[in-house]
């Protein structure tokens, strides 16, 4: 029997988040070694493990993969995530790409000046409602069928639901004027893996906090 | 005969220019429509030809391909620039997922103010030296072979040496202390379709100047 993916990151969500929505979205079951302290960082550093000395680091299928999209993009396929064919495949890549870059401003969100949070969270939302929320609720409406591409659930899918509920934290209305997406927020949330990953217990992490950021920038120094 | 691909961008370098070099490496003739005016973009997103309001954008095979990074996994794919199977793909992707977060510093370098320019070279060019090109040396040394992964060119082979190139320009000797990529960037500049490329006439982009950072702060600033 083979053995569980292992993640190697901090305690808390960051660019590993995505993968473990996948992983759980997926019914992969997983390991994780969460780095708390500088040395083990520079452990992995040292052994090689990291190939352009950073973290996100999944040790799967005999190898150690870095590099967060390529690690999705892997996951993606390997689970039969990434459409039937070429086409779907690029459609889902561009949608990953757009979401991957509204949820980037998010989670860098909490390593910016405190003076400058609500400016950013204002900048943030405004992106969202005008130029990612609209795109997607466009797509489901102009198809009419449950998943954003090819009427099967796959990492699109779960990337999105992903950014949505990250976004909530931010401002639970933010989906008042997207009835498909709120219509898909529940679709996906029932389905069995990822309703199990949204419950209480599971590795899903919660919202950045200070203790998060200090301990990400005690290790990676900056 | 299919139609040719259609790129959308500034006549500049770029996002764009890792898909000039990859479609150029792939044999594949493609058209430029270059952005000019504000009003020039504005008409692509009010004709709804922007996924995301942005570009690059790539019309090709009946579609109008966004994102960068989707665009080059589309084009890879495609015309076998993407290993041989799923392993060597997320290899490639790796490399590239690497490459693409220096080349990340050299596209928004020219946006930087003047007096910090110097600076950034320097931190550039480090990074590169001691993050980067280590990693892609010891990969070509310990396998022996021409080409990045699996014994062919690839994206990675591509997107590499570009990385090489736009470095070099500032750093002459920036491959000083890397004898293997030195011989790869030789040998990968005489595969027939990239020596094309590399040669005047082609679609090859100079470096940004002055007009290209006016031009760019023209159509996009909101």
């Amino acid at each position: 029997m083979a053995a569980k993916p292992k993640l190697y990151y901090f305690r808390g969500r960051g660019r590993m988040e995505s993968i473990r929505w996948l992983l759980a979205g997926a019914g992969v079951e997983f390991e994780e070694v969460f780095l708390e302290k500088r040395e083990q960082y520079e452990k992995l550093e040292n052994d090689g493990r990291l190939l352009f000395g950073q973290v996100p680091l999944v040790e799967m299928d005999g190898m150690e993969l870095t590099q967060t999209r390529a690690i999705l993009s892997y996951l993606a396929a390997k689970y039969n995530l990434y459409g039937k064919d070429l086409k779907e495949r690029v459609r889902i890549d561009m949608y990953v790409d757009g979401t991957l870059d509204l949820m980037m401003m998010i989670a860098l969100l909490h390593f910016k000046n405190p003076e400058e949070q609500e400016e950013n969270i204002a900048l943030i939302m405004k992106k969202a409602k005008t130029r990612y929320l609209p795109v997607f609720e466009k797509i489901l409406k102009d198809h009419g069928e449950d998943f954003l591409v090819g009427n099967k659930f796959s990492w699109a899918d779960i990337q999105l639901i992903e950014a949505i509920l990250m976004v909530e934290e931010l401002r639970a209305s933010v989906l008042s004027d997207f009835p498909l997406l709120k219509a898909f927020k529940t679709r996906i949330s029932n389905i069995p893996t990822i309703k199990k990953f949204l419950q209480p217990g599971s590795q899903r992490k919660p919202a950045p906090d200070q203790h998060y950021v200090d301990t990400v920038k005690h290790i990676l120094q900056f | 005969m299919g139609s040719r691909p259609k790129l959308h961008y500034l006549n500049g370098r770029g996002r764009m220019e890792s898909i000039r070099w990859l479609l150029a490496a792939a044999g594949v003739e493609f058209d430029e429509e270059f952005l000019e005016t504000r009003e020039q973009f504005q008409k692509l997103k009010n004709g709804n030809h922007l996924l995301f309001q942005q570009v690059p954008m790539v019309e090709m095979d009946g579609m109008k391909l966004v994102q960068t990074r989707s665009i080059l996994h589309y084009i890879a794919e495609k015309h076998r620039l993407f290993g041989n199977n799923l392993k060597e793909k997320t290899l490639i992707d790796m490399y590239v997922e690497g490459m693409l977060d220096l080349l990340e510093m050299i596209v928004m370098h020219p946006f930087s103010k003047p007096e910090d320019q110097p600076k950034e070279v320097v931190s550039m060019t480090e990074k590169a030296v001691s993050r980067y090109f280590p990693v892609f040396e010891k990969i070509l040394k310990d396998h022996g072979q021409t080409f990045l992964v699996g014994n062919q060119l690839s994206l990675a082979d591509v997107v590499l040496l570009q990385t090489i190139s736009a470095l070099e320009e500032k750093t002459t000797s920036i491959l000083s202390a890397f004898p293997h990529l030195q011989g790869f960037s030789k040998k990968i500049s005489n595969v027939p379709t990239i020596k094309k490329f590399l040669e005047p006439s082609s679609k090859k982009k100079p470096p940004p100047d002055d007009t290209y950072v006016k031009n760019v702060y023209a159509i996009f600033a909101p």
